[in-house]
């Protein structure tokens, strides 16, 4: 099966019930195997900017590097193509961002998070940075694969604060990571492996602060039928709660399996298709 | 900035602003609030503040340390906290609840970077008698608009249905869960979801759309109404509000 059939990408984006405009911006291509999703900040309209800039500039790089490279295959150092790739894009649209926030006064102070998901050869890398997310439906079990770039987190992790307690927390708006703040960026990059069936969900916290894990795993399972009707349905609920942020999801259903052609003539057979 | 307001015996003594990263309680005069009273600890006990969030922590006091009639040793302080030392009362009140910013305003995201919080000026201790009164706001303030709100609204009555043929007519579903799906998998299916202001029915899947009241649905989310008859891949069943 090929990338455009063995995916099937959706994505919403929505101001929200109290924002008077769009911060977030999100990417999707099913035949390249692109989830990217962008959540910006900064006075004015220039998170917008950042958050643009972030996924324009790595749809755009990947468009042409997707087709051209093997991503599963590793370099000479046993480095992942895959994460050398992530980890070069990401560093140029961190400088593209930090040296438009620097130049223009109108930009000064502007960031953006991301969460950049791309699907090859039955697995996914994965990269990420600030506090937007990916969750990952599989048979049943909702669970979170990023780890948030965030105070609050860093609080979870050293144990000043427990899980129930966070909810209430009023620092939940403070990543400590972000695209475009400083000249060089740390994503955090990793590899999962893909089976037919599961969902992955790439949101922004206008999600995930409104709408409680379980009820956004239960809407994923109930209405796995029907991924587009899924992802207005997490929409409505975060605005249905009071919607105080953008709201951004991007749905990725696995339909069947996408292993990369291995031997010469199925490489031959995959080339002629 | 979030405080605490100090009262004994429902008399309010002063008002502590946390503008500092730890203040701590204490009989002794070195601390940032110092209560003078025997039941006090020399070093009682500590507030740590970190931007917007407050922790108290009991310093292995004598007499101990209460948070809403409750003993504890550490704590992480929520608006409307009462917090219990001997006879003295602090009663915590967040930022949010005072209405200090517009929610939009502080729930934007912004990058936290090292040096972006500064040490602030010292509290003056407690014992300033002189300590103004008059600001401290009523406790039926705002509620804190930080959590969650709670996932369905306790404002629409439950609905529920009930089939009207097949082999299990008669039989009532009570629609508690956000969302209920009905038919069969694979031949068509639709769901209700409960919202705030109602039920509203979309498809899900399949051919064929929900039938409602004997008119086709489109694929937009359609509300029901109280003895609604819908039908889904053949089943009729009644959709109806519990009183």
């Amino acid at each position: 099966m090929n990338l455009a059939e063995a995916l099937e990408i959706v994505t919403r984006t929505d101001p929200g019930m109290v924002r008077s405009h769009n911060e977030d911006a999100v990417y999707g291509d099913a035949a390249l195997g692109l989830a990217i999703l962008a959540d910006g900040m900064g006075g004015y309209n220039a998170g917008e900017v950042a958050s643009g800039m972030a996924t324009t500039l790595l749809a755009n790089n990947f468009s042409g590097i997707v087709p051209t490279c093997v991503p599963q295959a590793l370099d000479v150092n046993g480095q992942s193509i895959a994460h050398l790739h992530m980890a070069d894009q990401i560093g140029a649209a961190n400088s593209a961002i930090y040296n438009a926030a620097q130049s223009q006064p109108q930009y000064a102070g502007m960031g953006t998070t991301l969460v950049f998901a791309w699907f090859y050869d039955n697995r996914l890398s994965l990269a990420h940075v600030g506090d937007s997310r990916l969750y990952r439906l599989r048979q049943g079990a909702f669970q979170q694969l990023t780890k948030d770039h965030s105070l609050l987190q860093e609080q979870l992790d050293s144990g000043m604060i427990t899980a129930e307690e966070a909810r209430f927390s009023q620092n939940k708006n403070l990543v400590t990571r972000a695209l475009g703040v400083d000249p060089l960026v740390e994503a955090d990059i990793n590899d999962y492996d893909v089976l037919p069936g599961d969902i992955y969900l790439l949101c922004s916290d206008g999600l995930n602060d409104m709408v409680e894990d379980d009820e956004i795993g239960l809407t994923l399972q109930t209405l796995a039928a029907n991924l587009g009707l899924a992802a207005e349905q997490l929409v409505q609920m975060a605005n249905d709660n009071g919607g105080r942020d953008n709201v951004s999801v991007i749905l990725v259903k696995v339909r069947g399996d996408y292993a990369a052609p291995r031997s010469w003539w199925q490489k031959l057979l995959a080339w002629l298709k | 900035m979030a405080k605490l307001i100090l009262s004994m015996d429902g008399l309010v003594l002063k008002e502590i602003p946390l503008n500092k990263e730890r203040i701590t309680i204490g009989r002794k005069p070195h601390n940032d609030i110092q209560i003078d009273n025997l039941a006090i600890s020399g070093e009682h006990a500590a507030i740590v503040t970190i931007l917007n969030d407050s922790f108290l922590e009991d310093l292995n006091s004598t007499n101990g340390t209460l948070v809403n009639g409750q003993t504890i040793k550490k704590h992480f302080l929520r608006n409307n906290d009462v917090v219990e030392l001997g006879k003295y009362k602090l009663k915590y009140m967040s930022d949010v609840a005072a209405g200090g910013a517009a929610p939009a305003d502080f729930e934007k995201t912004m990058v936290l970077r090292p040096g972006a919080i500064r040490p602030q000026e010292p509290v003056r201790p407690v014992n300033d008698t002189h300590a103004s009164m008059a600001a401290s706001p009523s406790p039926s303030a705002a509620p804190p608009v930080a959590q969650k709100p709670a996932a369905a609204a306790a404002s629409v009555p439950v609905g529920a249905i009930q089939l009207l043929n097949g082999a299990n007519a008669g039989k009532e579903l009570e629609l508690t869960k956000t969302l209920t799906t009905l038919g069969k998998p694979g031949v068509q299916v639709a769901v209700i979801a409960k919202r705030p202001h109602g039920y509203f029915i979309t498809h899900v899947e399949g051919a064929h759309f929900p039938v409602v009241n004997g008119e086709t649905l489109d694929a937009q989310a359609h509300q029901l109404n109280d003895h609604d008859v819908i039908e889904i891949a053949g089943i009729k069943m009644e959709f109806f509000l519990k009183v």
